[in-house]
């Protein structure tokens, strides 16, 4: 067999922020050791790094889209270029018209209309990738999205692609996707390429309209996915509701992790729960068994 | 000075799940007991707070972004339009202009720059926007389209339709959606102060001082309401204490917050610790608003 078709992409999601979507992805990553290449795709808040310890071996710059910016000895205040822009990223100020690289969405059309040619547009770095070695030995990507940088989709897709090569090289099973929270397009630049979605909910009213929200999304691309209960205890009827959900979309149910403040204390000591004594380390062991056979199966 | 200018809070954090819904939806119901208060929901690929904040639906409407359609008859085929597309939203594949709507960033250039006026901008819908209305508390829902990819013009066209209508509102909340990528910016960008909501644990942290550099790059004043304060370790008030920073709040940790919101209830009347939280918050804006004038 080639090494593509063993390989299997899983992404961890959850719609609403803040359900237990790091601490999950990353108890996964510890199990697989050095089975698995990881990617951590929420570029946006990254936080897998504090509990994989990876040593950011090596950096590189990461450019997409441009920007544009105006020479001013060229300029002739003519105003062409803030009529075009729609991203009202040009504005008049002293005497001279300027760009704001925060507002500019380097479409272009301001250079194109210059009748001076005062305008260029540069490559616009965006973020840095990082290729390291976690503490379980295995090869994790990530990123840092400039602050303030666009096109979080397009580092997304970068660390994703970059994490398919080194598995393929390497000639590894599994990659771990640790997602970003929402619906857009870090989002779905995650998903593209996946073989299975882990979702990861809470049973609140929130927890559950956005997973339905994002189960849409996933439904499109057609992926198979399972979802984790997590905090089941807080709220055992919107538990209970959760269920019918994944049973009515036929999503498998992984588990329930009760509201335990274990995961908190193990993230202060930089741990995930599968490295503590915790007895929620057998469930999140099943699930990952769990979900491999999910995957089998489906091959 | 002809008419006073509203006061436009911005409630947001790095990581998400740390309590910005809560926050906003009790401190506008809180506040809309005594004046007249504006909640918009800006957290558009996930919006929550419609669960918490009741009211009469007043209206719904349908928000579009502009796209380039490909007018077949009038096309020369002269290529200007896929090659001025810096996005690829405008491709020529053979005798044929596809165009890609979830690349297209409406800027316009191949339309206007179509020798034939032969790539017309029309009206796609990527959202819906909701108004509620409970006694003194206006309530704006933005909701992006599922399989709609940008959440930037929707909250662009919110942030213009708020001004043009809600202008005489004096206090104004934006729940804003989770991250420091460019849906926090454009969200956090038309305001006047920033709430940012985190937890005192080492994520709560590392997101933070991500949501700091974000915000102070936009040069906005703000201020940390440290929730489910007691669990995990004292660094995020190091952090603000070092960095000068004002802790606008600390609301403890506590089960009983956590399930009402599981069961989509306002907390403040609830629980009484949050309800001073809450007071303190308020004490705090008008003060820092009154400053500011």
């Amino acid at each position: 067999m080639k090494p593509t078709e063993i390989m299997n992409e899983i992404v961890v999601l959850s719609g609403k922020g803040g359900t237990g979507k790091t601490s999950i992805a990353a108890s996964l990553a510890v199990l697989a050791g050095n089975s698995a290449v990881i990617a951590d795709c929420d570029v946006g808040a990254a936080n897998i790094h504090l509990l994989l310890k990876p040593d950011f071996g090596k950096t590189f710059e990461f450019y997409s889209g441009e920007l544009a910016s105006i020479h001013q000895e060229l300029c002739t205040v003519c105003g062409k270029c803030a009529e075009v822009c729609r991203f009202k990223a040009i504005s008049f100020i002293d005497d001279h018209y300027l760009i704001s690289d925060l507002d500019c969405e380097g479409c272009g059309y301001c250079e194109r209309v210059c009748p001076t040619h005062a305008i260029a547009m540069y490559e616009r770095k965006s973020g840095h990738v990082y290729i390291s070695k976690t503490k379980v030995g295995s090869t994790m990507v990530h990123a840092r999205l400039d602050i303030s940088a666009e096109n979080s989709g397009k580092l997304v897709a970068a660390v994703k692609n970059e994490a398919k090569s080194i598995a393929i090289k390497e000639d590894k099973q599994f990659i771990i996707v640790d997602g970003s929270p929402g619906i857009g397009c870090p989002v779905v630049s995650s998903l593209s390429g996946a073989n299975y979605v882990i979702l990861v909910t809470e049973p609140t009213l929130s927890g559950l309209h956005d997973l339905k929200r994002v189960h849409a999304v996933i439904s499109r691309f057609r992926i198979q996915s399972g979802c984790i209960i997590n905090k089941f205890d807080l709220n055992l009827e919107k538990t209970v509701e959760i269920k019918h959900f994944l049973e009515e979309l036929q999503i498998h149910h992984l588990a329930d992790i009760s509201y335990d403040i274990a995961f908190t204390q193990a993230m202060t000591e930089g741990k995930t729960i599968v490295e503590t004594s915790s007895p929620l380390k057998q469930l999140i062991e099943e699930v990952w068994y769990n979900v491999k056979e999910q995957i089998i199966i489906k091959k | 000075m002809t008419e006073k200018k509203p006061f436009k809070i911005a409630i947001a954090s790095g990581k998400g799940g740390t309590g910005k819904t809560l926050l906003s939806t009790n401190l506008a119901a809180y506040l809309s007991q005594t004046r007249s208060t504006l909640l918009v929901d800006l957290d558009v690929e996930e919006p929550n707070d419609f669960i918490f904040i009741k009211g009469t639906l007043e209206s719904v409407s349908d928000q579009y972004k502009m796209i380039p359609e490909w007018g077949e008859d009038k096309c020369t085929l002269c290529g200007i339009c896929s090659n001025v597309c810096k996005y690829h939203a405008v491709v020529q594949l053979g005798t044929f202009i596809a165009v890609f709507k979830e690349l297209c960033h409406s800027c316009y250039a191949c339309s206007e720059l179509c020798p034939e006026l032969a790539l017309p901008m029309q009206k796609h819908k990527i959202g819906e926007l909701s108004k509620r209305s409970d006694g003194h508390l206006t309530f704006i829902e933005s909701r992006l389209e599922i399989c709609e990819e940008q959440a930037v013009p929707l909250i662009h066209q919110t942030h213009n339709l708020v001004d043009e209508d809600y202008n005489k509102i004096p206090f104004q909340l934006f729940d804003c959606p989770p991250g420091t990528s460019c849906p926090v910016i454009a969200a956090a960008k038309n305001t006047d102060y920033v709430i940012l909501v985190t937890e005192s644990t080492p994520f709560g942290l590392n997101d933070l001082k991500l949501a700091v550099e974000t915000i102070s790059k936009l040069g906005k004043p703000l201020g940390v309401i440290i929730n489910r304060h007691g669990i995990g370790n004292n660094d995020v008030e190091s952090y603000c204490a070092h960095n000068q920073i004002p802790v606008l709040a600390k609301i403890p940790f506590d089960r009983q917050i956590a399930k009402c919101y599981s069961k989509g209830e306002l907390v403040y009347a609830k629980v009484e610790h949050v309800e001073t939280s809450l007071r303190q918050i308020i004490k705090y804006l008008d003060e820092t608003h009154g400053n500011h004038e």
